[in-house]
This record gives structure tokens, C-alpha cells and sequence, in this order.
């Protein structure tokens, strides 16, 4: 209904993201490798460390543990510049992989808002995997707040800056 | 924004948006357009015009509705911070991606030996 998706060239992957009604995310992206990578890059702490807390957004990943497996826990703490912490926390509903993931995620700083539930695929073609993550919300507020919150702590600024090199550029 | 997207989340809401985008129209054609009875169409434009997706000028006997660009921009712009966020963590995750993919390649040749 309500989509955005990158201008980059047509041979790169690139990331697509929808809103479907009022309370859920689903983003879209291509990735070159097979499913079995790309799960354990998704999921294992030691490989989500070096790319949750991307360097160009001006945070860093305070801690990321997991345990992934039915009922297990965990926790991913992204830390901004002036060293403000904001938790993301949850369990695994569903582990099977290479294909498929389900867990729940609980925002911190609005934890009374309560839990989303996060499904992610992964579709192995060729050598490359398509992976869909559905994010619903509790509520329209909870989407909203999770949709706004990369401008906090942060990330907002970093985002300004990138945008004045692209106007300047551009 | 919640109010905002809350409005369009109802169907008949979003396909008088879409509507709207090939101009300006009076409640009558929207009505006539989309099958809705004309309390229904005012029901509807009055939420869109509350959240400011649409404008109202009053035109001879009628009242015409107009999206309002501005506010459409900024529910873009809105999503595509949220998009760009995404995008940098999955650039990272293609560096990632490739090194692993080489790191299993070596290790494969590793047996083989």
C-alpha cells in the first residue's frame, strides 16, 4: 500500500519496504549467497555484531546475545553517540533452518506498548536467497514508534548528514 | 503519522486517494467513481481531510477535494528513513555474506586435500 524502494542501479540488490494496513513492516531483500549463510549471518551474535549497528548510522552495538533455539532468549542493545542505550529484546517461536524464522520483539523504551511478532523467510534460488521479514505490531502507535525510532539516538543526525552530501552532490 | 496511516489503512480511504491523485474532484464523482453513497464519501473525506491528506475549495454548487502533496511527502520521506536504515545494515551483511561464502570455499578445498 504505502511502499518505498531504493534508486540504486538495477543490477544491485536492493531493499523494499511496504506498510500492509496498520500495524505491520515487511521488508524485502535479495541476498548473494545460500540460505544457510544468510540465516547464520542473521542469527548467530558473533555475525549480527557486524552488521545490525551499521558505522554509517552512527551507533554501535552495545551487546547482542541469542540463543537461538524454540523458547530461547535474546537481547540486542544498540548504543548511540552520546552513549544513550535503546534494547531490543525477545524469544524464538519458530527455528528452522535455513527457512524460516519466528520471534517476538519487545522495544525497550516503549515495552508497555507490548511484543511484535517478527517472521522472516528465506528462499534459496540459484545461489541466492530472497529473505521477507514481516514485522506486526501490537498496535499502530507501536509500528509508528518503531518506524521513528531509527531517528533517535543518533541516527537521525547521521541521516541529516547524509542527506546534505546527496543534495550537495546531486 | 499514526493518525495518517490509520486513515489509509481503510480501503475505501486509500481508493479515493488514488483517485485523487488524477486531480481534484467534487464528493458526487468520487461517489459515482467508487460505488459509495455520498454519506459514506463525506465520512471518509472528512478523516482525510482531519489528518491533512486532503485540501476542500468550495466550486459553484459543489465541493471539490484535493490531495495535499505536502502531506503525502512527508509519510514518503517518513518510510524511506526507515527503508534507508535497513538498507545500511543489509549493505553490511553483503560484505558478511561474501566473506563467508569464501571462508566455506577454502575450507572445502581444505577437505578435499
Amino acid at each position: 500500500m504505502v511502499a518505498t524502494k531504493g534508486s540504486e542501479p538495477a543490477h544491485m540488490n536492493t531493499t523494499t519496504m511496504e506498510l500492509k494496513g496498520d500495524r505491520e513492516i515487511v521488508i524485502a531483500r535479495t541476498f548473494n549467497g545460500p540460505a544457510r549463510i544468510v540465516f547464520d549471518a542473521w542469527t548467530k551474535p558473533e555475525l549480527v555484531r557486524r552488521w545490525w549497528a551499521p558505522r554509517s548510522l552512527g551507533v554501535t552495538l552495545a551487546s547482542c546475545d541469542a540463543d537461538v533455539s524454540v523458547g530461547g532468549k535474546y537481547r540486542y542493545v544498540l548504543k548511540g553517540r552520546k552513549g544513550d542505550e535503546l534494547g531490543f529484546s525477545g524469544q524464538y517461536v519458530e527455528v528452522d533452518r535455513p527457512n524460516r524464522l519466528v520471534y517476538t520483539q519487545i522495544f525497550e523504551p516503549m515495552s508497555d506498548a507490548g511484543e511484535a511478532i517478527i517472521t522472516i523467510t528465506f528462499d534459496e534460488h540459484r545461489g541466492q536467497t530472497d529473505v521477507v521479514s514481516s514485522e506486526i505490531y501490537p498496535s499502530a502507535e507501536a509500528r509508528d514508534a518503531a518506524v521513528s525510532s531509527g531517528m533517535e539516538h543518533g541516527m537521525r543526525e547521521a541521516m541529516d548528514q547524509l542527506d546534505e552530501l546527496v543534495t550537495s552532490l546531486s | 503519522m499514526i493518525e495518517t496511516f490509520a486513515a489509509l489503512a481503510e480501503p475505501n480511504r486509500y481508493r479515493i486517494v488514488e483517485l485523487l491523485r488524477s486531480g481534484p474532484r467534487p464528493v458526487n464523482y468520487i461517489g459515482e467513481r467508487l460505488k459509495l453513497n455520498q454519506p459514506q464519501v463525506s465520512k471518509h473525506l472528512r478523516v482525510l481531510k482531519e489528518v491533512g491528506l486532503v485540501d476542500v475549495h468550495p466550486r459553484a454548487q459543489q465541493r471539490v477535494y484535493e490531495l495535499r502533496a505536502e502531506r503525502l511527502r512527508q509519510l514518503s520521506e517518513w518510510l524511506e528513513r526507515y527503508r534507508e536504515i535497513w538498507d545500511a545494515r543489509f549493505e553490511e551483511m553483503d560484505k558478511l555474506i561474501d566473506e563467508l561464502k569464501a571462508k566455506e570455499k577454502s575450507h572445502g578445498r581444505n577437505k578435499r586435500k
